[in-house]
């Protein structure tokens, strides 16, 4: 029963890290683009939870409900102030420009909330459970869970069922013939990036309310990120999720045969992942 | 009267090297144009240059009396000229009716074609309208290019190199399409190596040579001689 528990511990985990994730997996699969910085922009969500929990005096999750279009504003405004002007056939510029990001980024929040940790403050859902047949699942791990699914439900649903989504998909294969179709890659990379950020807010409000975060909590969520998109496939957002439930369940296993095994199992993971699998599970067919 | 589209002096460059020579060229309202030449003969730049895809260094161009040569690819499609690009260039990710529909992204309001009519006039489409695109023939890819053009309800269809690589059958049953297209009120400019097809479908011809037109006239007034000297550089023997 302990390795049943222990599998739906790594599966939450693992939605956990396909929100992390799904952001990233969006921006690739648009403009080929590599956020260094998209860690660094989950933490500075979770700030921005925080600070307009205890601003305006509302439970982080209605606080992360007005946070979702000012981090969406931030993305638009990120892309075309910023990226929009390094992206190009040369992939050096754009990673370069959005590590200097990470670290402005990161001092920043140094200087506006110093090195402590935090957590956002969810109250009693944080210790409440429910039976699940023959094991006990929390709350909120569930939450989280669900949440991944209906996000990149969501992000599917767009892609594939409405007017933005068509355009970003056929400005991912041929920015050129794009325009010819009367489509501003600039404006649908910024809208992208808008979108992104949005996912990141979510990813941010269960990272607050799960664990402490301090500035410097980005880089090692964009590893997990990172390593989530790359088994899934770049560019599939089914296969992000399945690469973040790999990783988290992964972690769960390592960590149940010994604490110390937690975080590099799920990178074991990823390595044995791109051994068998060197596309990722779900790899795009005209790549 | 103004012309519906306008060169004048028209210059572009590809990278560092001139591909464009003060082009003059008008398309009038309803009329089917040819631009006949040779490989690099500056064809298709002249197609990018119109559209935007290609930076105009010199000369003006206009649609009916607006300037569009500083404008950006997106802004000349809304402002009425669509292409069919060689290669077809289809989106391998949608399919077929996606590709069609996407081609009507940026457009306000009614106009004559619609989904239904693209497929009136390519029945084959509407069969395989949940193919990718990419997963058709030549021919058929062909008329997806020119379906999601037309989706756009443009004044102006810049049609480039529609024959290439396609068998001769499979070309007569696209250019079969013209004449709706004509009726439609959209003026067309169709760029082809094949000069017996451009001079079938064409009320005007230019014939372009090394970025300059070198020869200009309605095909019946057009000795196969005088093209064939404009079109490879040589005299007649």
């Amino acid at each position: 029963m302990i390795w049943l528990d222990t599998l739906l511990q790594g599966l939450m985990l693992g939605g956990l890290y396909a929100l992390f994730a799904a952001g990233l997996s969006l921006v690739f699969g648009i403009m080929r683009l590599v956020n260094l910085a998209h860690g660094d922009l989950i933490v500075l969500g979770a700030y921005l939870i925080l600070g307009l929990g205890s601003a305006l005096g509302l439970h982080p999750f209605l606080a992360a409900v007005l946070a979702l279009p000012l981090m969406f504003g931030l993305g638009w405004l990120l892309q075309t102030a910023l990226l929009n002007r390094v992206l190009g056939e040369d992939i050096l510029p754009p990673l370069l420009v959005t590590f200097g990001l990470s670290v402005v980024i990161q001092n920043a929040l140094l200087m506006g909330f110093s090195a402590d940790s935090r957590k956002l403050p969810v109250g009693p859902i944080e210790a409440q459970a429910l039976p699940l047949g023959p094991v006990t699942v929390g709350v909120m791990p569930l939450i989280t869970f669900a949440s991944a699914i209906l996000v990149i439900w969501g992000l599917n649903q767009l892609f594939y069922r409405t007017a933005l989504g068509r355009a970003f998909r056929a400005t991912s294969d041929d920015p050129v013939t794009a325009q010819l179709m009367g489509i501003r890659p600039r404006s649908i990379f910024a809208i992208a990036t808008g979108i992104a950020l949005v996912v990141a807010a979510i990813a941010a409000l269960y990272l607050g309310a799960r664990a402490n975060f301090d500035p410097a909590t980005g880089p090692a969520r964009l590893l997990y990120a990172f390593e989530a998109v790359i088994i899934g496939g770049l560019g599939s957002l089914w296969g992000t999720l399945a690469g973040g439930l790999v990783i988290g369940v992964a972690q769960a296993l390592g960590a149940a045969l010994n604490p110390e095994w937690q975080i590099l199992a799920g990178h074991l993971a990823f390595v044995a992942v791109l051994l068998l699998r060197p596309r990722g599970l779900f790899p795009r067919a005209h790549d | 009267m103004t012309a519906l589209l306008d060169l004048r002096g028209l210059t572009a460059h590809y990278g560092d090297f001139q591909a464009l020579f003060g082009v003059d060229l008008t398309l009038e309202e309803g009329q089917t144009l040819a631009i006949i030449g040779a490989n690099g003969a500056g064809k298709t730049t002249l197609m990018r240059a119109i559209t935007g895809i290609a930076r105009v260094s010199g000369g003006s161009a206009t649609l009916a009396g607006t300037r569009i040569d500083r404008m950006a690819a997106p802004d000349i499609l809304r402002a009425g000229i669509a292409m069919v690009p060689e290669g077809r260039r289809l989106f391998p990710s949608l399919s077929v009716e996606e590709n069609l529909r996407i081609g009507a992204h940026s457009r306000q309001g009614n106009g004559f074609w619609t989904l239904a009519r693209i497929y009136d006039l390519f029945p084959v489409l509407r069969e395989r309208r949940l193919h990718p695109g990419t997963a058709l023939s030549g021919g058929q890819q062909q008329m997806v290019a020119i379906g999601r053009a037309l989706m756009s309800n443009p004044r102006v269809l810049l049609c480039d190199e529609l024959s290439l690589g396609l068998a001769p059958v499979v070309i007569h049953e696209i250019y079969a399409a013209f004449p709706t297209i004509r009726d439609s009120g959209t003026a067309i400019v169709v760029v082809e190596q094949d000069i017996s097809q451009a001079l079938k479908v064409a009320d005007h011809v230019h014939c372009m040579m090394e970025g300059r037109i070198t020869l200009s006239g309605a095909p019946e007034n057009l000795s196969r001689a005088a093209i064939h000297d404009a079109y490879f550089g040589v005299r007649h023997a």
